[in-house]
């Protein structure tokens, strides 16, 4: 009798299940979530799977240089994507670069989110002047391309993981901000809000214990669009010569390196890292497109 | 309406002069300039000389003054590297990245709009799903990593277009253009197509959901019902309500465009202004990296401040909010 009365109450739907299983629906969501979970556990785990380590000249033999995708090297190991002019193979070259730009994109992305959110959320709950300076150097820095702020800065900063990492949350903290502070304006004035100032809590914990939590979703969105495009910003960077130094190539270096091959024919050295980095960016965004529509509680059944 | 208007000029002034502190600081003041200008044996006397010649013993505010007293008379300097006026290079350079901008932007539009509304008016075909597809592919897809596969494909595989290059030029009033000659003509279309991607993409889905928005008006089914064929329905009905906001966007996305050039002539060797600041970064060439970057960002504050005048005429309301804030 017990087990049947078990039964028969109704499941209790967490936040959490509904979240999972809608978010679950979708065949492309879950291609990409398997696809990004693939990228990121070969980014991690790089120097035990990679055939090779590209950074050690002992491994290297510059008479592998520039062979096509297949060939084997005296060795006997086969470079299944070729090498680059040094005699790397590719497809560890691929790894270690998948680190190098996940790592940066990630940061970046991440210290540009508390930076944006701190702002946005401080100038919804205060207002007043507080809220129109930041609100206009927001304005005002969106309205020139992320490119060419990043251009200004790094002609000005130079060059170096540090300074491609300033760049990059200094284009993106603006738009958490917005995004942030739209939110937060709604939330400000329901109750609960209200129901913390009665009870004389200090404004921090207010504005850190009860307003961020209530306001994550929409960034959640908005932090997986903006991951994928720092990851390309940095990439094109990188490909212009303005970002990364040589010694620590990410995907656009190893593009931009491949570039010079590209006229007489040997595409492998630039085609494979950009079918990495192209991978990279659309799972992201898939996976992004569902959480938009899973968070989204307009578009709630 | 005169208290926006002076109120957004004030602004507009304010953000020019902190972007110019900004560059100023940047690129005269973390570097030290003497290192490169001069002959690393000189001697201390040389160098000391040298520095009072360029004003680098002053203080910082004073030089930056004196920058700015310079720049508002056009004089940004001298390029170490070509050793002519830094604006006057780029001022050269100005019409062919204008051109490939400007090539670009048409190219998004004629491809894109049909495209858009093909998937408009069939959302659910097999063809309105694929171009959809090919616009968020166009938004996800590097444009350099695009470009050289452009390069691949269409001038190492199968040779039939340049990948460098303006090509043969004809001039017009005084300014070269490449559209004018066959050998230009080929010389563009790589380059525009791959600065075209993602206006393309962001076209298509404007014309997507401007034609599906218009098919469900009146004056549509107005038409249906007079029995006026489905290509007059189309393209004089359909078409012109659509274009309003592609033009709109398209007209704010110019700027966009200018910046985004930088990657396209890197990769393709177009002699834009683009190429120029790479070079001149990686060449140390101070004087035009600060004349490129104070031209484009008033530019860009003039075209902001153009289209926020626009809007406050056109709509009331945006001013009125704005002179009570």
């Amino acid at each position: 009798m017990t087990t049947d009365a078990l039964r028969a109450t109704p499941k209790v739907e967490t936040p959490l299940r509904r979240f999972l299983t809608d978010f679950f629906a979708s065949k492309l969501a879950i291609a990409g979530l398997v696809g990004l979970t693939l990228v990121v556990l070969i980014a991690i785990f790089a120097p035990w799977i990679a055939p090779q380590n590209p950074y050690d000249l002992r491994q290297l033999d510059i008479m592998d240089g520039r062979l096509p995708p297949g060939s084997k090297s005296f060795s006997g190991m086969t470079y299944w994507l070729g090498t680059d002019d040094q005699g790397r193979d590719m497809l560890s070259g691929i790894m270690y670069g998948l680190r190098t730009s996940l790592a940066v994109g990630f940061g970046a992305s991440l210290l540009a989110l508390m930076i944006g959110m701190s702002a946005g959320l401080i100038a919804a709950y205060f207002g007043g002047w507080v809220e129109s300076l930041i609100m206009r150097i927001v304005d005002i820095q969106l309205s020139f391309p992320a490119i060419l702020v990043a251009l200004i800065l790094l002609a000005v900063l130079g060059q170096g993981v540090d300074k491609i990492v300033i760049a990059l949350v200094a284009v993106q903290w603006a738009y958490y901000a917005r995004t942030v502070r739209g939110t937060a304006l709604v939330e400000r004035r329901k109750e609960y809000i209200e129901a913390a100032r009665c009870l004389a809590l200090g404004d921090r914990r207010i504005v850190f214990k009860h307003l961020l939590p209530n306001c994550l979703p929409p960034l959640i969105v908005v932090n997986t669009v903006l991951v994928a495009s720092a990851i390309a910003l940095e990439a094109t960077l990188s490909f212009l010569g303005l970002g990364l130094p040589v010694t620590k190539p990410s995907l656009g270096l190893l593009i931009a390196n491949g570039f010079a091959y590209l006229l007489s024919g040997k595409y492998w050295i630039s085609f494979f890292p950009g079918v990495a980095l192209l991978f990279t960016i659309v799972c992201i965004n898939l996976v992004g497109d569902q959480l938009r529509d899973v968070l989204n509680p307009r578009l709630q059944k | 309406m005169l208290v926006y208007l002076i109120r957004r000029l004030l602004q507009s002034a304010v953000v020019l002069l902190v972007m110019s502190m900004l560059v100023f600081l940047g690129v005269f003041a973390i570097g030290d300039p003497i290192e490169i200008l001069i002959n690393p044996q000189a001697d201390q006397a040389e160098i000391a000389r040298a520095r009072n010649a360029l004003g680098l013993d002053l203080p910082l505010w004073e030089q930056y003054a004196r920058f700015l007293v310079n720049a508002a008379t056009g004089d940004l300097g001298r390029s170490f590297v070509h050793n002519i006026p830094a604006i006057d290079l780029i001022f050269q350079r100005m019409p062919a990245t204008l051109e490939l901008a400007i090539t670009a932007t048409l190219m998004g539009v004629v491809l894109g709009v049909p495209l858009g509304m093909w998937a408009g008016l069939k959302p659910n075909s097999m063809v309105g799903k694929s171009i959809m597809a090919g616009s968020i592919l166009g938004f996800s897809l590097p444009t350099f990593w695009v470009g050289l596969m452009l390069i691949m494909i269409f001038a190492v595989q199968l040779g039939w277009l340049p990948s460098t290059g303006r090509g043969e030029t004809r001039s017009v009033l005084g300014i070269q253009l490449s559209i004018l000659t066959l050998d230009g003509l080929s010389h563009i279309a790589l380059p525009a197509l791959n600065l075209a991607l993602f206006k393309l993409s962001l076209v298509i889905r404007l014309a997507r959901a401007g034609t599906r928005e218009a098919v469900l008006q009146d004056y549509v089914k107005f038409a249906r019902a007079k029995g006026l064929a489905q290509k007059r329905v189309v393209w004089v009905h359909v078409f012109k309500n659509i274009l309003i906001p592609i033009v709109t966007v398209l007209g704010l996305e110019l700027g966009t465009t200018i910046a985004f050039a930088v990657v396209t002539e890197t990769i393709f060797a177009w002699p834009g202004m683009g190429k120029l600041i790479i070079d001149s970064i990686n060449l140390l060439d101070r004087p035009v990296v600060v004349a490129y970057l104070m031209i484009i960002v008033f530019m860009f504050i003039f075209i902001n401040f153009a289209v926020d005048l626009v809007y406050s005429v056109l709509d009331p309301r945006v001013r009125l909010s704005d002179a009570k804030a």
